[in-house]
């Protein structure tokens, strides 16, 4: 995995809460035994006319996000399935990161959608609602807006003629493995005394194994 | 300290934890079907990695199948995934049931039916309704592509340990309320998300008087919650379930097993992180009316003003109202439907299509309904037919189809064209899903019937 230290690009906005990953990528993208070609595919359903040309009554088809790097929407993005297709497709498309509210108790994004963006080096980034709703403000006044995304401390700043910043929280193992580029598994194989122990002692106990 | 379940499961699977918490957490069952699983395969290819346990390993096909001639997959890309699984399973060792197998079926439905579901254990499956298995006391939960993977190379999963949610049911269902009413007034109470980093736990009489099948219609939409596992506590019902299985231990060693299962509950006193409490003799049929499982109601109830849906913004509830093509003021047993499709991972196993049934007998498909009944696996589908129930639901009007996922997710020839409007015993009614512009009305599988038969939504109370 590409490690994942500082981030500076164009912001888009996508107004919507809970985008599921049906939405992401609809169901007959899924039919690929491949890892790549999903970018073209991304929010397929919104993002074109039945004639193939693109809505331009889509938030991401306006011209002023072209280039866009960074995502900015509303709360449980990425719910539903557990396609990681839908991980390859934002990531394929260009995004490094999306970033969502949290929603008094509601995190921003799904588990399972998270826990697939962190393998994939998207970096999913939880402000809080006022924060959010600022930079949506921002985006909307100031075309081609970017922002700079700061993973080792933890800060998203905005390039406007002023600098605004914000500070977020990441869990410390998911921002370890992003900005060190970590091969999840390679680690979880240097654990395989550990594993074998485990195996042992409990097939002792279960029947079923 | 008292435990509740999950502590109970998750503790006796923790292989190592790191002091920054990050359990890796052995997995007793892997589960793998043919859309999930290919990248992962070629994931262990590119990096001469071993399937550490195939044993523990077990595949079927299911999303891409098609329900009619079934043997005969015209699309090529579906083949194509179709027999990369048998391939990758052919290569690496693994278990499949495929096609031609008598116990192929949605993942989620052959996983119990051959006793591969067992309280305690921890399954995991490329596939957000892996919940399902909760019913039985597993920790059980979808993962992506790269942890199936993971899974495959180590047996283990790298896991930060979750909330837990305790979710009580008293009272009882009244006639005509199913398992799938509960869980749904459930969704529609918190939100698509109101569960999400949590381990739901369904206790209380009304969860107890459910049967195996009803428990797992339950659990499969925990995830509809936001959930990453639904569990409810073995019992007597979940032990009689388990008897005589092929992958259930017998004689002497079941009876061991049986005590330990039947030990797994949660303690007196176990605190949980959150808990609701929620009287079940007081809900009626739910009917979803929006894009997603949270957007439900009542079948009395009426499609309210956009800027009157709790906890929706008036854009998205605008938006899922257009989308569906509702008009605020609405009654539910107003909305005319064309497609009826009872079937799926929530609600395609033997008790359901009984149920569906009991409504069909004797009764006609309203001409302008297209209906498919679609079991949830060959085993399934035996059951049905050694009842006769093929026969009621073919005269009834309705199609009789082989299993697989159907119309649930539209990976197959079985679709709903744009605007087309199915009553569904699926779990989804994101846009889309059922096929593009198509919309979805969540329903339990009686309901689903009644709908086929009158053209629109009865309250089924109405019928029983």
């Amino acid at each position: 995995m590409t490690p994942f230290k500082s981030h500076r690009g164009i912001i888009a906005t996508l107004d919507r809460e809970n985008v599921d990953t049906d939405q992401i990528i609809p169901k007959q993208f899924l039919k690929s035994i491949k890892r790549t070609g999903y970018g073209e595919s991304l929010f397929f359903d919104w993002r074109y006319l039945p004639d193939g040309k693109h809505d331009p009554q889509f938030e991401l088809n306006a011209p002023k996000f072209k280039g866009t790097t960074i995502l900015v929407t509303r709360n449980n993005f990425g719910c539903g399935s557990s396609r990681e297709h839908a991980v390859w497709a934002l990531v394929q498309y260009g995004f490094k990161t999306i970033i969502a509210p949290r929603k008094e108790a509601i995190p921003a994004f799904a588990d399972i959608f998270r826990n697939n963006s962190g393998k994939n080096g998207l970096l999913t980034i939880e402000l809080k609602p006022e924060e959010v709703d600022e930079i949506f403000q921002m985006v909307a006044r100031q075309p081609k807006a970017e922002m700079t995304i700061n993973l080792e401390e933890q800060r998203v700043t905005l390039h406007l003629p002023e600098e605004i910043s914000f500070h977020f929280e990441i869990d410390k193992v998911v921002k370890e493995h992003l900005v060190k580029g970590l091969d999840e598994i390679g680690l979880s194989l240097q654990k395989e005394a550990a594993i074998g122990r485990y195996e042992t002692q409990s097939n002792a106990q279960a029947f079923w194994k | 300290m008292p435990k509740t379940l999950f502590d109970k499961i998750w503790e006796s699977h923790v292989v190592h934890t790191e002091s920054s918490g990050s359990t890796l957490l052995y997995i007793d069952r892997h589960l793998i079907h043919e859309v999930t699983s290919p990248q992962a395969f070629e994931g262990l290819r590119l990096t001469h990695r071993k399937v550490r346990r195939p044993d523990l390993t077990f595949a079927t096909m299911d999303h891409n199948v098609p329900t009619e001639d079934r043997f005969n997959i015209k699309d090529p890309i579906s083949r194509a995934q179709i027999e990369a699984l048998e391939q990758n399973c052919r290569d690496f060792g693994i278990k499949l049931y495929d096609l031609k197998s008598t116990q192929q079926g949605i993942v989620h439905v052959i996983g119990p039916e051959l006793g591969l579901t067992l309280p305690g254990t921890t399954i995991v499956c490329g596939d957000s309704h892996t919940s399902t298995h909760g019913a039985f006391g597993a920790l059980a939960f979808g993962i992506g592509t790269s942890e199936v993977e993971h899974v495959l190379a180590t047996q283990c999963l790298v896991q930060k340990r979750p909330k837990t949610f305790q979710v009580e049911f008293t009272g009882q269902l009244p006639k005509g309320v199913r398992s799938k009413d509960l869980i749904l007034k459930l969704i529609g109470q918190i939100g698509t998300a109101g569960a999400t980093g949590h381990v739901l736990e369904y206790t209380g009489p009304a969860i107890r008087a459910l049967s195996m099948e009803a428990r797992m219609t339950v659990c499969n939409m925990s995830i509809e919650a936001g959930a990453k596992a639904g569990l409810i506590a073995p019992d007597d019902t979940t032990v009689q379930y388990l008897t005589g299985r092929e992958f259930v231990p017998k004689a002497k060693q079941f009876d061991q097993s049986a005590l330990y299962w039947k030990s797994l509950v949660s303690d007196p006193g176990a605190s949980y992180d959150r808990t609701l409490t929620i009287n079940a003799s007081e809900l009626a049929p739910q009917v979803t009316w929006g894009t997603n499982p949270g957007m439900v109601m009542d079948v009395t109830g009426v499609i309210p003003a956009p800027d009157k849906v709790p906890g929706i913004s008036v854009r998205d509830a605008e938006r899922a109202m257009e989308y569906m093509g509702l008009k605020p003021g609405t009654k539910i047993e107003d909305i005319a439907i064309d497609t009826v499709f009872i079937g799926s991972c929530t609600n395609s196993r033997i008790e359901d299509l009984r149920a569906a049934a009991q409504i069909f007998k004797d009764k006609k498909v309203n001409t302008k309904v297209r209906t498919l009944i679609v079991p949830g696996s060959q085993q399934v589908k035996r059951q049905a037919e050694s009842e006769g129930l093929d026969k009621i639901f073919r005269a009834a009007g309705a199609d009789w189809r082989e299993s697989g996922c159907s119309m649930c997710l539209a990976m197959n020839p079985d679709q709903l064209q744009p605007e087309e409007r199915c009553a569904s015993t699926s779990n989804r009614n994101f846009e889309g899903r059922q096929g593009k512009g198509g919309r979805t009305h969540l329903v339990s599988p009686e309901m689903a019937a009644a709908a086929a038969i009158a053209g629109h939504f009865v309250d089924i109370r109405k019928w029983l």
